[in-house]
């Protein structure tokens, strides 16, 4: 007999009669994982919004936010990945001088774009 | 469960917190040199900090069971002013026999810039000179991926650098295939707004396999959690993965990177 502990989180009737035959782990993944992740991509709908009430949405973090955005629903794996370099900075040489201690979260793309390369694949 | 953290900024947290990651399960916590929230302002103002990262701290954490190792270094925030670099790499040597120094870290670079990639390289010479282990700090956000590769190409023309004794830390999804690919150990940062979280960082261990990677929590000052690592083992159960896949992660592979050391050794 399993210890307690061992069993996985179960899935209301409803929802055990509508879903595909999978592991318990994979379904615990949605059970587990919606609301959580729901309640963040309403974050990203309200903060756009907001911007956009506040007249600041031209900010170009905003505007790499609205790029982003666009990944989730192009239909292509590695999401994460890609949103991550779409952030990035695409040069490749050092900074002749320092802008600052902290980084802002996006590329303010502030280079002639002939200096900009793609970054190396792995 | 047991589990090692490899990258915690001890000098940043309360005693509470060394009581709290002993009761989750921790072996052993390793301190890199950090950035104290503003720049130092001499030469004796490092040798004071690693006197705290040698000294004082070990006995801190000693107090709770708790063996702490550091690593030492001047923090690549720090690089901007390459003449207080030099004079500060030029004491370290001096506590590089400590009994709980397992190397040079975190080094490697903030903003991508030619003072950060200078002194980066004095620190690799420094770490080759010794035979130190390497522990690299990645740079933060929209900067990581171009950071990363410059690392990578830096440490990867240097002749001495043995990649299976580096450490990049701080990986993301966008680069912990290519510092995997060339060899060295990847770091996966658990943090509550930047770098990693449980759920992503177990979907890295998913899709790049669990070997040479570690995790940690990277706590200091700023806002992150001392028991972040112990709290993605639940993650990981929740997906499926056995105890042996969760001390394989939380506990082997850190020992083994670490154990490259002949100074890190446990009572186990």
């Amino acid at each position: 007999m399993k210890h307690p502990d061992s069993k996985r989180p179960s899935l209301p009737k409803r929802v055990r009669a509508s879903t595909p035959r999978v592991s318990a782990a994979a379904a615990a993944i949605v059970e587990v994982g919606f609301i959580p992740v729901r309640a963040k991509l309403l974050e990203v709908a309200a903060f756009l919004d907001r911007v956009d009430r506040h007249g600041v949405s031209g900010d170009f973090r905003c505007v790499a936010l609205r790029e982003a955005a666009a990944v989730l629903v192009d239909g292509r794996n590695r999401r994460a990945r890609r949103i991550l370099e779409k952030f990035s900075d695409p040069t490749t040489e050092p900074d002749t001088i320092s802008t600052g201690k902290a980084a802002l979260g996006a590329w303010s793309g502030k280079l002639a774009p002939e200096k900009v390369r793609k970054p190396k694949e792995s | 469960m047991r589990y090692i953290e490899p990258h915690g900024h001890m000098v940043s947290r309360t005693t509470d917190d060394y009581q709290a990651m002993v009761t989750a399960g921790c072996m052993a916590v390793c301190e890199p040199a950090f950035w104290a929230g503003y720049d130092r302002g001499s030469v004796e103002g490092f040798r004071d900090y690693y006197r705290q990262l040698t000294e004082y701290e070990p006995a801190r954490a000693a107090k709770f069971m708790l063996p702490h190792f550091t690593w030492l270094c001047l923090n690549p925030k720090e690089s901007e002013d390459l003449v207080l670099a030099r004079d500060v790499l030029a004491i370290i040597p001096q506590f590089l026999d400590r009994p709980t120094v397992l190397g040079i870290g975190e080094i490697g670079l903030n903003r991508n810039t030619r003072n950060e990639m200078t002194v980066l390289e004095r620190h690799i010479e420094l770490a080759v000179k010794y035979d130190q282990l390497i522990l690299v700090h990645t740079p933060h956000l929209e900067d990581k991926l171009k950071g990363t590769n410059l690392i990578i190409d830096l440490l990867r023309s240097h002749r001495g650098v043995k990649p299976e004794r580096v450490i990049i830390d701080h990986v993301e999804e966008h680069t912990i295939q290519r510092v995997l690919d060339r060899g060295f150990w990847a770091g996966i940062t658990l943090y509550p707004d930047s770098k990693a979280s449980p759920p992503r960082a177990v979907d890295m261990l998913e899709i790049c396999g669990r070997e040479r990677i570690w995790l940690n929590s990277a706590c200091d000052w700023g806002v992150s959690d001392p028991l972040a690592v112990p709290k993605t083992a639940l993650e990981m159960r929740r997906r499926g993965h056995s105890s042996d896949f969760v001390d394989a992660v939380l506990y082997r592979n850190p020992h083994r990177f670490l154990s490259q050391s002949p100074k890190f050794r446990l009572g186990d």
